[in-house]
């Protein structure tokens, strides 16, 4: 009875008790979903277009943010850092496509999904070899972001925004909106969307797949770099993001290989999931819950609905 | 010229049905057991075996295990570092509430649990395929890490939070501990290691092995054909556990001698994992080829500098020999999707006809 009593109920009575400290639980777990979301993003952009599973999103991540802060470390002001270490994210783009998926087309996803390990290697090893393994913090007040945080004093307690957090949500949704306007208006969007339906169909209206590859993998690029900058305000630049970077497969299990909206709801459901089990429930497991919780909801997810939140549904055909 | 199967008649079933149903198959195999059994221990010097052929073999089995689930059974997995880990840690609990059992025979019983955790995160495999339950691997690869690490009772809540491995003894001689010799160590593993692969060579070409390849193939046309999916993929899970069970225990007793839950981590996995893939995905024979190939070359990488008289850190060549392999799995993957194992499949062939290729064997 008494642990029947811890799980369904203590924890929400101490949630009723203390209303501003779940606010701000609620908020720490939103924006290190935002974070989520934005990793999910460069999956679900690189899945759609060219069917390929990228391992190598969360090293991206870490590669385009080390490149920043070592070129800005060199010496580069600020802004031409971003320019360059996007220059270098466009030039792995061309490059992958060149040397590693114009070689493997219509391979088996596992093929590809292998290769992109083998790219993740390739990733780590350069990027520890030119720009050092130790953690570097990032250069947040170069890059105009704010610091700094706003009290808000709410139910007879204070809730504490952070502004780099506040900043981050900011620049994700602007990020979304330039990426929706970007698939619905341009004509490089379109012919992201027509590659993403149909390879083939796409081919024959004389669609560079090539092209479109290399485009895409550059947009994955850009929300890496940025997923890179706002992760690295908030913590600091290193390796070890690799692996919370594969939080992002959870999210994409709850959102569908396929979707954008899925991929930010999912990353936002995983991200105060986590936070909330960690903080109400955490303490039954033992801490440290937050290492698996994300896998495991996607898992018990998966047995009820194995194509995601806004997946496509699955059909197959004999 | 010298490998081919002309004059060798076969006057039985059985003798066609042989695992090496070629002579020179068989010399072949014969020399490397006489290499593996007696050259090396008599001959290698203690790094040797204790740095590369003990962590080879450890490899080659965890990869056997992979691969007769992802090669064989075609469900792909990042989990194998933590059934690996199920293995090391209930045959630690074994070993300490059991003193007196003889250490091997826990080895073996270890994997039975590593065998059951398996068939348990297996089960989601009933309903999802391919990338998702890729991903739901990693569940149980985290999931189980984490209770390596929080569960005290697993390690016997040490103050150091790593399972330490006993002095066990076989027959009067010490085999695990810090007093057991190299090369001691070295023949438990070589004869385990030689009797699990046999074994698992005989049940994939048996009933099982087959439907496991069938579900692979196609799993509906093989549902249809009366293989059951849920039989077959929930064995596949457990062998394949069990082998990374059975690994995991040899790796923590016979080589490293303690182990924390870092040694079982998503890179171990992925380190399995690539041994499989430039071994060659369905392939036994690939297993000892990938695992020797990526155990070894990191070896080599770090031997080449100081022999060419270059200062190069440490750091620097782990870096180089990362890169190294990630260029490798790209291009085996572009080259030769099915690995060394296939590239010796080929010499094979070029011999056979050799020096006619033209003629039609």
């Amino acid at each position: 009875m008494d642990i029947l009593h811890s799980i369904f109920v203590a924890p929400f009575i101490e949630m009723g008790a203390y209303p501003d400290f779940f606010l701000q639980v609620v908020w720490e777990g939103f924006v290190a979903g935002v974070l989520y979301s934005l990793i999910a993003l460069g999956f679900v952009l690189i899945y759609k277009a060219s069917g390929v599973f990228n391992f190598a999103q969360g090293i991206m991540v870490v590669f385009a943010a080390l490149a920043l802060v070592s070129l800005h470390g060199m010496g580069v002001p600020a802004w031409l850092a971003v320019i360059l270490a996007l220059g270098i994210m466009g030039l792995l783009a061309v490059g992958v496509e060149r040397l590693v998926l114009r070689k493997l087309v219509n391979q088996h996803d596992a093929i590809l999904l292998m290769a992109t390990i083998g790219l993740t290697l390739v990733l780590k090893g350069l990027g520890q070899l030119l720009f050092g393994g130790e953690p570097k913090p990032m250069i947040t007040e170069e890059l105009g972001l704010p610091t700094g945080s706003t009290d808000w004093e709410v139910f007879g307690g204070i809730v504490i925004f952070q502004h780099i957090d506040i900043a981050a949500t900011v620049v994700a949704l602007l990020m979304v909106l330039a990426l929706a306007l970007f698939f619905s208006k341009t004509r490089i969007g379109r012919a992201l969307r027509a590659v993403a339906d149909d390879h083939q169909a796409a081919l024959s209206v004389g669609i560079s797949l090539h092209q479109i590859w290399a485009i895409v993998w550059f947009a994955a690029g850009i929300v890496a770099l940025v997923t890179g900058i706002m992760w690295g305000a908030r913590s600091e630049v290193s390796f070890a993001l690799e692996i919370i970077a594969l939080k992002a497969l959870a999210v994409l299990i709850l959102g569908g290989f396929t979707s954008i909206p899925g991929a930010i709801v999912g990353g936002l459901i995983i991200g105060i999931g986590e936070k909330l089990f960690e903080v109400y429930w955490g303490a039954l497991f033992g801490s440290g819950v937050e290492a698996w919780f994300a896998y495991v909801l996607a898992l018990i997810f998966l047995l009820f609905r194995p194509q995601g939140l806004f997946g496509e549904r699955i059909i197959e055909r004999v | 010229m010298f490998y081919r199967e002309a004059g060798q008649f076969k006057t039985s079933y059985a003798a066609d049905q042989a695992l090496l149903p070629i002579r020179q198959d068989r010399i072949g195999l014969g020399l490397i057991l006489f290499v593996a059994f007696v050259a090396i221990p008599l001959l290698a010097s203690d790094f040797l075996i204790g740095s590369i052929m003990i962590p080879f073999l450890v490899f080659a089995l965890a990869s056997v295990g992979l691969n007769i689930l992802t090669g064989y059974a075609g469900q792909l997995s990042l989990g194998t570092g933590a059934f690996m880990g199920v293995g090391a840690y209930s045959c630690y609990k074994l070993t300490t509430y059991f003193p007196d059992i003889n250490i091997l025979f826990m080895v073996l019983l270890s994997g039975v649990f590593s065998a059951a955790v398996g068939v348990v995160f297996g089960l989601p495999s009933l309903r999802i395929k391919g990338l998702y339950l890729a991903i739901t691997t990693l569940a149980a690869q985290f999931f189980l890490e984490w209770c390596f690490i929080r569960i005290g009772w697993l390690y016997n809540y040490n103050d150091s939070g790593a399972i330490e491995v006993p002095q066990r003894k076989l027959f009067d001689i010490a085999i695990t501990g810090a007093s057991a010799s190299p090369t001691v160590r070295y023949l438990v593993i070589v004869v385990l290691v030689s009797i699990m692969t046999l074994l698992a060579a005989n049940i994939l070409r048996g009933r099982i092995g087959r439907s496991w390849m069938m579900i692979r193939d196609m799993d509906i046309a093989a549902e249809l054909m009366g293989v059951r999916p849920l039989y077959a993929k929930l064995s596949a899970f457990a062998f394949s556990s069990y082998y990374c069970g059975v690994a995991g225990a040899l790796m923590v007793f016979f080589w490293i001698g303690s182990a924390e839950a870092e040694a079982f981590d998503i890179n171990h996995s992925l380190l399995v994992l690539f041994m499989v893939i430039i071994g060659g995905m369905g392939s036994l024979l690939g297993c000892f080829l990938g695992a020797a190939f990526i155990w070894v070359l990191p070896i080599i990488i770090r031997a080449v500098p100081p022999m060419l008289g270059l200062d190069v850190i440490a750091a620097t060549t782990e870096h180089v020999s990362n890169i190294i392999i990630g260029v490798l799995i790209i291009f085996f993957l572009i080259v030769e999707p099915h690995g060394l194992a296939r590239l010796w499949q080929i010499g094979k062939e070029k011999l056979r006809t050799w020096p006619f290729p033209y003629s039609s064997n």
